[in-house]
């Protein structure tokens, strides 16, 4: 083959596995459909970032993706102080609650185990990127049984413009920076990282018994 | 004419494109996310109040509220110890969402107790 020829191919096939010709087949979701949830408990997420704030930022967007998918979803804010209350002050006790616990205390049908993998800002010398890296796995409080899991990454990358060259485009990023951790960037990533986790297009949640388009199973 | 005007553009103003949305969101998961970053800014006071305003716009639009929102509101009234509110949003929450009634139930029951 010419030269020109790879020149053309190359990038092209790079593009293919770069950008995904390998489709993932559809999630087989034949446990849910034997236990349709009604109702979702979603705990505090573990938190294996080196941010301490990931953990409550996170879980504060987690409510209304899942209930404008049309699913109960216990709140939130009351179900932590309500654990805290009784003896389990972090995520990772309340992860360990038995599933049976949780049916007769709460009366959920199925509980969301969040684990936050990464969260934060990421100073590289001419950018700050805030990224978010999350699990999830949604089981059922009655079978124990795995319902769902997915995870999802997002970030959001505050990247300076061309303009002053480098020292201009340092301190930009430095401001960025300073701006956005006021604003806190990556709890707003946490909504795109949801967006991606839940989308029930894209192997996310089935539409639960709220939503307009939901099936009955 | 003036009529089939204000229609078409009714139309498409209307929203071929909006998907419906279920609830009417308002501050709620602002709120638990600045409670939790900055609490000294976000006294269970100001909670209720901006709640309530959530409210009266949700009841102006014909919105409902989203599933577990009287509860929150039900156990900030009960944090600043005005146990009849706080139980009218636990009922609320509970008439309006039955899968909530076991955990309302045991909240129902503590508040009693106090």
């Amino acid at each position: 083959m010419s030269r020109s020829g790879w020149r053309v191919l190359l990038p092209l096939a790079l593009l293919c596995v770069l950008g995904g010709c390998v489709t993932l087949p559809p999630y087989d979701f034949s446990n849910y459909r034997e236990h349709p949830p009604r109702s979702i408990l979603v705990l505090p997420p573990l938190n294996e970032s080196t941010a301490v704030e990931g953990t409550y930022s996170y879980l504060s967007t987690v409510t209304e993706p899942l209930a404008e998918l049309g699913y109960y979803v216990y709140p939130v804010a009351v179900i932590d102080q309500y654990l805290k209350a009784n003896g389990m002050p972090t995520a990772g006790e309340m992860h360990q609650i038995p599933l049976a616990k949780v049916a007769e205390i709460i009366g959920a049908d199925a509980v969301l185990y969040l684990d936050l993998k990464q969260y934060g800002s990421k100073f590289q010398l001419v950018s700050s990127n805030a990224i978010v890296t999350v699990t999830a796995k949604l089981v059922d409080t009655r079978s124990a049984t795995l319902l769902w899991e997915g995870s999802a990454t997002a970030q959001n990358n505050s990247n300076s413009n061309n303009q002053g060259g480098f020292l201009g485009q340092l301190l930009a990023a430095a401001i960025a920076q300073a701006i956005g951790s006021k604003l806190d960037v990556s709890h707003g990533v946490c909504r795109l990282a949801n967006a991606q986790l839940f989308d029930p297009e894209r192997r996310g949640l089935p539409y639960g018994p709220y939503h307009p388009k939901h099936v009955a199973p | 004419m003036n009529r089939a005007a204000a229609f078409a553009a009714a139309l498409l103003l209307g929203g071929c494109a909006t998907q419906t949305r279920l609830y009417s969101w308002g501050s709620y998961e602002e709120l638990i996310y600045s409670a939790y970053s900055n609490p000294g800014n976000m006294p269970a006071e100001r909670q209720v109040e901006t709640l309530e305003q959530d409210f009266q716009r949700a009841r102006a639009a014909n919105q409902r509220l989203p599933p577990g929102w009287h509860a929150h509101l039900g156990f900030l009234y009960y944090e600043l110890g005005k146990q009849d509110q706080a139980r009218q949003e636990l009922q609320t929450e509970k008439a309006e969402f039955p899968e909530s009634t076991v955990f309302v139930d045991r909240l129902l029951a503590n508040l009693a107790k106090s």
